[in-house]
């Protein structure tokens, strides 16, 4: 039962990341894009936590932990740099 | 054989509900008009998706194997503080940049 359940759920995120790489490249504005990214980053650390459930390990949860600072990190100096880029302020 | 039974109906139903949750965040992100409604899908039902799968991670490795594994907890609650604050700053960035054209 929960190797099916896990299939579906590995499906489900496979195709949330589809979704999300599509925004990702057809996104209008810039904003679109680091909205996409962080998502995508979220979907990963979902992807990982279903991988260390399918192989029965748990090597990968600082992967995950590593992934969720890095990913935050990420978007917020790219909404900085949104912020503070332009020189007509 | 009862017991393993029930952490698995757990394990299966925490996982497909914060699968589901994500596909729907996805889809918001995906098929939503405008980029104010599109920042309300991700920020909300992929953070609930993803806690929901952690907390399915954390009962499958807490009952299979040595004792009670937090771990999980860590990044779940570290995704529930960190996601309002992006969407934040990803909403004010936004409006910026409609404020200046």
């Amino acid at each position: 039962m929960l190797s099916i359940v896990s299939q579906i759920a590995l499906a489900a995120i496979g195709i949330a990341f589809l979704l999300n790489l599509w925004r990702l490249v057809k996104g209008p504005d810039a904003t679109d894009r680091i909205l996409a990214l962080d998502t995508m980053t979220i979907n990963a650390i979902a992807l990982i936590m279903l991988l260390g459930i399918v192989l029965g390990t748990t090597v990968y949860f600082e992967a995950a932990l590593i992934l969720a600072m890095m990913g935050f990190v990420g978007t917020v100096a790219l909404c900085k740099f949104l912020l503070g880029g332009d020189i007509i302020e | 054989m009862m017991d393993a039974t029930l952490s698995e109906i757990v394990v299966s139903v925490l996982l497909l509900v914060g699968a589901g949750f994500a596909l729907v965040g996805s889809i918001g992100l995906a098929r939503m008009p405008d980029f104010f409604t599109r920042l309300h899908a991700p920020t909300k039902a992929t953070t609930l998706g993803v806690g929901g799968i952690v907390v399915a991670s954390l009962v499958f490795h807490s009952t299979r194997g040595a004792g009670l594994s937090l771990k999980e907890l860590a990044i779940s609650l570290f995704l529930f503080i960190t996601a309002p604050l992006a969407g934040h700053l990803l909403g004010k960035a936004a409006l910026r940049n409609t404020r200046k054209d």
